[in-house]
């Protein structure tokens, strides 16, 4: 896709300051039902950036940027601060069996390394010796009943079964990539903050970061309810699967890809978005020669499916930034698709106007 | 009436599409109708009546939206990959033909399989829409179809794709033509998204806030060859949902309905189905929950593109649910 | 403990499947009455009980709910006088057989559940394999004829296990899931009679948690409390069941829920008051949902603070589930007293720990 015309320079940046607070809040552990330690960093950040903000009853954090204009435009921007990872559920001395929260393969955990507790105390999930396998035991997946998460025996004191763990891949940029875990949907929390930042003067924006989106959408349920927009838009990352085949065929089934732009989607499990944003969306990238794909309809979802079912109905789309490897230890998105991201959310935004829910859908 | 359905069964309108239906229904409601709108999610929502004293407000819900399906792909050859639209069997497919939100027709075939007994998955089928490549395609990733099928009248059988569900849709239609008096504040709710999990009924029952929800829908039948064991057939009379896969009606609800028919002297059924709901399951739990009942329109061949009905059950349907709304109701 | 019993008994005694609450709601509604200054019926069926606190108004209001629907089956179909039928809120049809059950129809019928012999039956429904709901019937002992006048489909089907008091404090029986709830919050109401508490209570007994979490869903959204509570019973360490974090011992306390559905103050909270109280209890860990109605009331308008406390029980939903009375006991005592303590300013001073 080759750009129309470049964006305009009033588009907000993805610079070293973004960039820096999504190492942070990727660094961050917030598994879906404990997610403090995002919340706080959230609270922080946009202390000066809305004009009422609050911690609802599940954690969600609700943030009102009034508009300064007539007519305003009540829009809702959500996106999760959790991420999938793991509880502690029996053991003693360092040694602990655990469950896992949200969608996780097993299979992606023999060998890795974990944070857990508060403190971030360092664990790792073992795995029996090569040599003590034969090769039948090894064509088969290591089940989650013979996995543990070990934290040695001396932090064992400061251990206990109820908390959370999840990886402790840290942060990185390799070339054009960023690397880290739980930037689904770290990535998005950032795009929010940078809109509320940039928020256009006719529009009441409303941001929700919520919680337990990877056990249910259950935060956005509520955050849809209390805030009750007229639109919304979910903001979050979704899986790129543009990987070679095994027998170098054409593949039919990708998501998304990389370097393709932010993905926009028509129907995934959990909702149809709302043709006229889905329309209008498109039309601003072309506009604006913003790159962009259409996210192969599907599976998976977002809190739109919770947002658009609250009170009399809230039209809603989302906008992820496409990324390989969710929900593993380390997911790998491209900072020009993240920037693509912001720029299209920012001119939908700035061109949104109430007429557009005066068409039918 | 048996136009007016061939009308809603031939119109496109899979799941969060439902423009040609909705456009279709405002035009057959629009003289009957005390007001009418459109929610937020596409529901159209008629009002019959004003509460009068000792009057209920009622949400009648029957859903405009079909299965179908969505393109996910399109090869380098110019065949079109999909997914479903709601819950599709893939037995039913191969050799069917889809149309095109945007006009488009296809067929679909599926890649070779080793043996004859196999079935393909969804994965292993495609939609060839007549292109010579992918520059060619008329369609691109995102664009919905449905499965065309025209609708066959035999008689006192009618088969046509999306039986399920405008035929309640043209129930619902009959009833507030039918309608005369009603002590009732009466919402003929054409919703939509039912097929992908009762959504549109969601929001409009919030809106509404009714103090009883009738959905109208099909159900399935035991009266096929070697069938599905279940005690509803095709032809003697509708009927009064006791519970399915998602939802238990509220027994004071389906005494009432059945009271009814019994002294209208309305054939009836009572009817479990131990798969899949209806929108009756989603207005029951709005706000501070809602009695709810649903009549069931016995359907054979459902979510398939020939789906047959009994028409003098469609009739006695109209019959037994105008008789339902006409008069004060005290749930018991 | 032997009120506590005999309640609890009179609960057991009864039907009151999903959907078909009315025979209990009577009886606890009748147990209630004394002990609230309200009582009303949502508008699909959960009781709702209001004891009025001594703050001043507006008060806050705490929900209890308990959900007071039954697992249990239904007719799905008359064939020579037998019934088919299927079943309502998770029954394993391998308890079946044999099991005596009754018939709700034009007058209440006993019957037994039965296992045709394996020839009527299809090949791989085998001697040695369990037979599948659909091929098993409920037999009557009536006629044809008198059967088709008497039962129709959607007629329910309930146990007709009698509750028996085993040694101890063990009293077995089918619907302990969750009518021992049910006892908990009554035992609960009654130690209220004599606390001057600040808050409104609202005790709830609620509807179709076995099914569709009907009650949790609804009743909060029309009562709007501060905090909720959700009572439940849950695994009890037994014969079958997995030695895991899971299960606990019977008869050894309550279970403090911990996780998504939960408020982490209001864990913290209850823990506090347990250890104060010297009561001994478990942590349940329940890293996704509780499988109770906090699933549902957490959600609802705006959301909702919301607590799990559980009773452990053996052999769930069968007919023979196993408690302990001194664990109901506690249950009620427990939140008796966390009501009794909670101050007028509480949702003032409730604070994620991330929060100044």
């Amino acid at each position: 896709m080759t750009p129309k015309k470049t964006s305009p320079s009033t588009t907000p940046l993805i610079g070293t300051e973004q960039i820096a607070l999504l190492e942070r809040l990727s660094n961050a552990v917030a598994v879906s039902g404990a997610e403090h330690e995002v919340r706080k960093i959230v609270l922080a950040e946009i202390k000066d950036l809305a004009d009422d903000i609050k911690v609802d009853a599940l954690g969600n954090v609700l943030a009102t940027k009034h508009a300064r204009q007539e007519p305003a435009l009540r829009v809702m921007l959500a996106a999760h601060m959790d991420e999938v990872g793991f509880m502690l559920v029996d053991g003693e001395d360092g040694l602990y069996e655990f469950a896992t929260v949200g969608g996780i393969d097993v299979r992606q955990l023999p060998g890795k390394t974990v944070l857990v507790g508060k403190d971030h105390l360092p664990g790792v999930i073992g795995a029996k010796p090569i040599h003590h396998t034969t090769p039948d035991e090894r064509r088969n997946a290591i089940s989650l009943d013979n996995l543990r998460i070990d934290v040695g025996n001396e932090n064992g004191k400061k251990v206990h079964p109820g908390d959370r763990a999840t990886f402790a891949t840290r942060f990185q940029q390799l070339g054009p990539s960023l690397v880290g875990k739980a930037l689904d949907d770290r990535l998005g929390v950032v795009t929010v903050i940078e809109l509320l930042r940039h928020a256009p003067a006719h529009i009441e924006l409303l941001a929700a970061f919520t919680v337990q989106e990877e056990v249910g959408l259950r935060g956005a349920r509520v955050a849809g309810y209390a805030l009750d927009p007229q639109l919304a838009f979910a903001l979050d990352s979704t899986p790129a699967g543009d990987l070679p085949t095994w027998d170098g065929e054409e593949s039919p089934r990708y998501n998304t890809r990389l370097d393709g732009g932010p993905a926009i989607y028509v129907a995934d499990q959990g909702t149809l978005s709302d043709p006229r944003l889905i329309r209008y969306l498109i039309q601003t990238a072309e506009t604006f020669g913003i790159p962009y794909q259409i996210r192969q309809p599907g599976g998976g979802g977002t809190d739109a499916g919770a947002i658009h079912k609250q009170r009399a109905g809230i039209p809603v789309v989302s906008v992820s930034v496409p990324g390989r490897y969710a929900h593993t230890a380390a997911l790998v998105a491209r900072l020009d698709d993240w920037q693509h991201t912001l720029a299209l959310m920012y001119h939908a935004l700035e061109g949104l106007t109430p007429a557009i829910l005066d068409q039918e859908r | 009436m048996k136009p007016l359905i061939k009308k809603l069964v031939e119109a496109v309108g899979p799941s969060g599409y439902e423009g040609a239906v909705r456009e279709l229904v405002k035009k057959e409601v629009a003289k009957l109708a005390d007001d009418v709108r459109v929610d937020a999610l596409g529901n159209l929502i008629v009002r019959k009546g004003k509460q009068g004293s000792g009057g209920l407000r009622i949400m009648l819900s029957a859903h405009m939206d079909e299965i179908g399906i969505i393109a996910t792909h399109i090869d380098e050859n110019g065949f079109v990959r999909f997914t479903t639209i709601g819950d599709v069997g893939p037995r039913t497919l191969i050799g069917g033909r889809v149309q095109f939100l945007n006009g488009a027709y296809g067929v679909i075939a599926g890649e070779w399989l080793t043996g004859t007994d196999q079935v393909h998955s969804f994965e292993k089928m495609y939609i060839d829409v007549g292109a010579a490549g992918k520059a060619d395609c008329p369609v691109k990733i995102g664009d919905l179809a449905i499965f065309d099928r025209p609708m066959l009248d035999l008689g006192s059988r009618l088969v046509a794709k999306s039986m399920d569900d405008r035929i309640a849709v043209a129930v619902l239609i009959e009833t507030l033509r039918k309608l005369k008096d009603t002590p009732h504040e009466v919402y003929f709710v054409f919703s939509t998204q039912e097929e992908v999990g009762t959504r549109g009924a969601t929001t409009a029952a919030y809106g509404i806030d009714p103090d009883l929800g009738i959905a109208v829908d099909v159900t399935g039948t035991g009266d096929t060859p070697k069938g599905m064991r279940m005690a509803v057939k095709l032809g003697a009379g509708p009927a009064v949902k006791v519970r399915d896969g998602g939802m238990l009606s509220d027994p004071r609800v389906v005494r009432w309905m059945a009271d009814t028919a019994e002294a209208a002297k309305i054939p009836y059924q009572l009817e479990i189905l131990e798969a899949g709901s209806t929108d009756a399951r989603a207005i029951q739990l709005t706000r501070a929950g809602v009695p709810v009942g649903c009549l069931s329109i016995p359907c054979r061949y459902i979510h398939s593109p020939s789906e047959m009905v009994d028409y003098n059950d469609v009739q006695h349907a109209v019959s037994l649910l105008t008789i339902l709304i006409s008069n004060p109701i005290h749930l018991q | 403990m032997a009120e506590l019993k005999d309640f609890l008994k009179s609960l057991l005694s009864l039907p009151g499947l999903s959907g078909y609450e009315d025979p209990v709601r009577a009886v606890i509604r009748e147990a209630w009455n004394p002990l609230v200054d309200e009582l009303s019926v949502s508008r699909i069926g959960s009781l709702h009980g209001l004891k009025k606190g001594y703050g001043d108004e507006p008060r806050p209001r705490i929900l209890l709910s308990a959900h007071m629907d039954a697992i249990g089956m239904i007719v799905t179909g008359i064939e020579d006088g037998l019934l088919r039928f299927t079943e309502i809120g998770g029954v394993d049809a391998r308890i079946l057989p044999g099991q005596p059950v009754t018939v709700h129809g034009r007058r209440e019928l006993p019957g037994y559940v039965v296992q045709p012999p394996g020839w009527l039956l299809p090949e791989d429904q085998a001697a040695n394999k369990a037979v599948e709901m659909k091929y098993l019937f409920v037999d009557t002992g009536l006629r044809a004829a008198e059967v088709n006048e008497l039962v129709r489909v959607g007629d329910l089907v309930s146990f007709a296990q009698a509750p028996i008091e085993l040694t101890g404090d063990l009293l077995a029986g089918h619907s302990l899931d969750n009518r021992a709830s049910v006892a908990a919050v009554t035992a609960c109401l009654q130690e209220l009679q004599h606390i001057r508490h600040i808050w409104d209570v609202w005790a709830v007994a609620s509807v179709q948690e076995e099914e569709t979490l009907g009650g949790a869903y609804t009743s909060p959204f029309e009562i709007r409390p501060d905090l909720a509570v959700a009572i439940d019973v849950t695994f009890a360490r037994g014969p079958g069941s997995p030695a895991n974090y899971t299960t606990f011992p019977l008869g050894k306390g309550v279970t403090l829920g911990w996780g998504p559905n939960i408020h982490p103050a209001l864990y913290e909270a209850f823990k506090k008051l347990a250890d104060r109280l010297d009561m001994p209890y478990h942590d349940d860990l329940m890293p996704r949902m509780s499988g109770t109605d906090a699933t549902g009331i957490q959600m609802v308008a705006e959301g909702i603070p919301t607590m799990v406390l559980s009773m452990p029980i053996r052999y769930m939903h069968t007919p023979v589930e196993v408690v302990s009375l001194k664990d109901i006991a506690r249950t009620g005592h427990l939140m008796a007293q966390f009501i009794a303590e909670l101050p007028a300013d509480y949702m003032q001073t409730l604070r994620w720990d991330d929060e100044s």
